[in-house]
């Protein structure tokens, strides 16, 4: 079946941004320029004064499956990612099993397949167990499917274990992904280190438990020569070692998500869990590093970190709380925050969401290119909605931005050239 | 008078009128508990529940005896980690209690934050009796009382606490009481023992004791977690007790009528040497007289009774 989107503003990063319309037709973009005809039994969907854009990218979610169901499940995680835009999600492999086996892998791409939303692309484990001992079975788990590694969560302490996932990832040409935090500095910690977790009686996590994994991994990239993307980066000490990497040539991507460019550890005040994340919201001056990084394109992706927990989890005292907030249906109308407010143009913000995070992964997405998967989403840029997190598709509540009043909304949003998400789009 | 608050969490949002309130409150019960009989009817037909997480003698006892004084009923509460287990949260535990009727919940638990996070789940009045590292605000008022008690003058008093700042209720507590009350507070220890930005709090930070104990009216001690020893905290209990124990010697540096406090229970021998614990200037065990009187005026002010 064909769609013809009629009347949007294409929005294609370094392709095309203008008044354009995009034909859909067999999974793929068969066409997109000015006039084109209705296909004959298709759909034609009106897009005047609405964002057309390749489906959104995120590198970084939890969908908790296998193992934490009761959490998120590959299909309700799918199901906030379309509701979000996002039309390929990257699954990281702290799952219960691991996802270190082929076995994983498939049963994650099987799950997806059912759930019929959008693209799963697994995240393969760096060690066996994600126990930083072992390199997993890395050449499989690209075979089966995955398209980066990554122990996230745990990430590999030994510095020569490492050296060698990267230097191993290299025959696969596979991004080598770190959750950069010396778990020694960071020992039970819960919020940044600073005056506010000395206030509040908490223990801190110090920036300098992420700058430091940051310098090792750009230091092991330079030494092997791997593909290296930080995730989640959140100080500014990383940016500014990110900054001045990326200028020697070294090959690293950085992401950052939309929580640590909004909030501050203010929020933690009041002991509010859903201001408990890994890494922590950190100080203003670190906020305002990432809106610089994002800005000069030093972090490359905005990813969100997915992170579902159940209510009764977050209920728990602070320091018991689980780290992490749920992000898919929230980072589209945070990221339009950030062009609002003069940081991002509109197209380096569409670009961080599609284009990027593709190129760091080496995903064939993020681009409305004739010939490409028919990923797409219209956005209405100017909606305004109350946030939620009852009205969620995602299994979980576990939001920080409930009841903030933001813009931009997700219309329509096409995978594979099928409609799996829309609401209130005129058809003539 | 009485606090028109319905918890008492930390002491952060206390004025100094209403920690005055507290203080001479806590006066005419220091009279009941005097007396033959040590009991008065303030708090006749109302439920104290101690709502214990954590192990503690002293600090239940002291509010249990409180309670009694008061002649309320009192029950004492400690689940075990193993309804912890059963995934009850410690509101779900605090509805429960809450459903019997308690006037007042008075917690401890060992995280930071859990009596705020009670206080906003239950209608009870709740009174934090030692949250995680955060505050131990009844502990600082026994304290203050204490220093009162012996005629000194909040406003210039120069007040030592020495030892694990980082990783203690007491201090913070009592950094805030004292800073609002006009004292210059002096935290003394190793730099690893000092929470990040502590000196906005309006302390100053001495990691030479000697030069921090330099004339001051008072010396809190705080216990050494022996524990924390192989936290790479401190190298060794000998060096720390050489460095940062309070001996007769050093108690000569500070003004001549210095008062000697620790909030026990005490190492001796570790942060306190046996002869200053148990000299003239130590006042350790009148907080714990003190605790009585002064947990008997929160209750009476919290209960609404007056």
């Amino acid at each position: 079946m064909s769609i013809l989107i009629k009347g949007g503003r294409v929005l294609d990063p370094g392709r095309l941004v203008g008044t354009a319309d995009v034909l859909v037709d067999n999974g793929k973009i068969a066409a997109v320029g000015p006039n084109l005809s209705a296909p004959v039994g298709g759909r034609t969907l009106q897009a005047n004064g609405k964002l057309v854009m390749a489906g959104f990218v995120d590198l970084h979610v939890h969908f908790r499956e296998p193992g934490f169901e009761y959490k998120e499940t590959i299909q309700s995680g799918s199901a906030a990612a379309v509701a979000g835009g996002f039309t390929t999600v990257c699954c990281m492999p702290n799952t219960n099993p691991v996802n270190d086996n082929q076995a994983v892998t498939e049963f994650m791409l099987e799950r997806s397949r059912l759930a019929g939303l959008a693209n799963v692309l697994p995240i393969g484990a760096i060690t066996k167990g994600s126990e930083g001992k072992e390199l997993a079975e890395i050449g499989d788990l690209r075979r089966s499917g995955c398209v980066a590694i990554s122990d996230d969560g745990k990430p590999v302490m030994n510095s020569l274990v490492m050296r060698r996932a990267m230097e191993y990832a290299l025959a696969f040409d596979l991004a080598v992904v770190d959750h950069c935090e010396d778990l020694h500095l960071a020992e039970g910690g819960c919020m940044n280190e600073g005056l506010i977790s000395t206030e509040l009686g908490l223990p801190g996590i110090p920036a300098a438990a992420e700058d430091v994994m940051v310098a090792r991994n750009l230091s092991l990239s330079e030494l092997t020569g791997a593909r290296l993307h930080l995730a989640h980066i959140s100080t500014a000490g990383s940016v500014r070692m990110v900054r001045e990497a990326k200028a020697r040539g070294i090959p690293v991507t950085a992401e950052a998500c939309p929580h640590h460019f909004m909030l501050t550890e203010e929020l933690v005040r009041g002991y509010n869990t859903h201001a408990k994340m890994n890494p922590p919201l950190r100080t203003w001056a670190d906020v305002q590093a990432i809106k610089e990084g994002l800005r000069d394109g030093t972090i490359d992706v905005i990813a969100t970190d997915h992170a579902p927990h159940a209510t009764q989890e977050k209920q728990q005292d602070f320091t018991e709380a689980p780290f992490g907030i749920v992000g898919l249906e929230t980072a589209l109308p945070l990221t339009l925050g950030l062009v609002e407010e003069g940081v991002l143009s509109l197209e380096q913000a569409v670009q961080k969401l599609t284009s990027a995070p593709a190129t760091a992964f080496g995903l064939n997405k993020g681009t409305l290119a004739v010939g490409a998967d028919a990923d797409v989403v219209i956005v209405d840029q100017h909606e305004q909605w109350e946030v939620d997190p009852t009205k969620f598709r995602s299994k979980s509540r576990n939001t920080p931005f409930a009841g903030w009043k933001v813009k931009g909304r997700v219309n329509v949003t096409i995978v594979g050239g099928r409609v799996v998400f829309e609401t209130g789009v005129a058809e003539p | 008078m009485s606090l028109k608050r319905k918890d008492l969490l930390s002491l952060t949002t206390l004025s100094a009128d209403e920690i005055t309130l507290i203080l001479e409150t806590a006066d005419s019960f220091k009279e009941v508990t005097g007396r033959d009989i040590k009991k008065v009817p303030a708090l006749r037909g109302k439920t104290v529940v101690n709502l214990f997480f954590e192990p503690s003698t002293r600090t239940r006892t002291s509010f249990e005896l409180a309670a009694k004084r008061l002649s309320a009923d009192v029950i004492n509460f400690s689940p075990s980690a193993s309804s912890v287990v059963k995934g009850e949260t410690l509101l779900d535990t605090a509805r429960n209690i809450e459903a019997m009727q308690a006037d007042i919940i008075v917690l401890r638990h060992s995280s930071a934050g859990a009596a705020e996070t009670l206080a906003h789940g239950v209608k009870s009045s709740v009174i934090n009796a030692g949250d995680g590292w955060h505050e131990h605000p009844t502990q600082a008022l026994l304290d203050l009382y204490t220093i009162r008690q012996r005629g000194m003058n909040f406003q210039g008093l120069r007040v030592a606490i020495v030892g694990d700042v980082s990783h203690s209720r007491v201090a913070r507590s009592n950094i805030y009481a004292l800073v609002k009350l006009g004292a210059e507070v002096r935290l003394v220890g190793p730099p690893t023992m000092m929470p990040c930005g502590v000196e906005k709090l309006g302390a100053k930070v001495y990691y030479n004791m000697d030069e921090g104990l330099r004339d001051v009216n008072v010396v809190m001690m705080l216990r050494l977690q022996l524990e924390r020893q192989g936290r790479a905290l401190f190298p060794t209990i000998r060096e720390y007790s050489r460095l940062y124990g309070l001996t007769a010697d050093r108690v000569r540096i500070a003004d001549t009528g210095v008062i000697v406090m620790h909030p026990g229970p005490i190492n001796r021998g570790v942060e306190i040497a046996p002869e200053v614990a148990d000299s003239l200037s130590s006042v350790i065990l009148d907080q714990v007289a003190n605790g009585v009187a002064v947990r008997m005026g929160i209750l009476y002010l919290m209960s609404g009774a007056n």
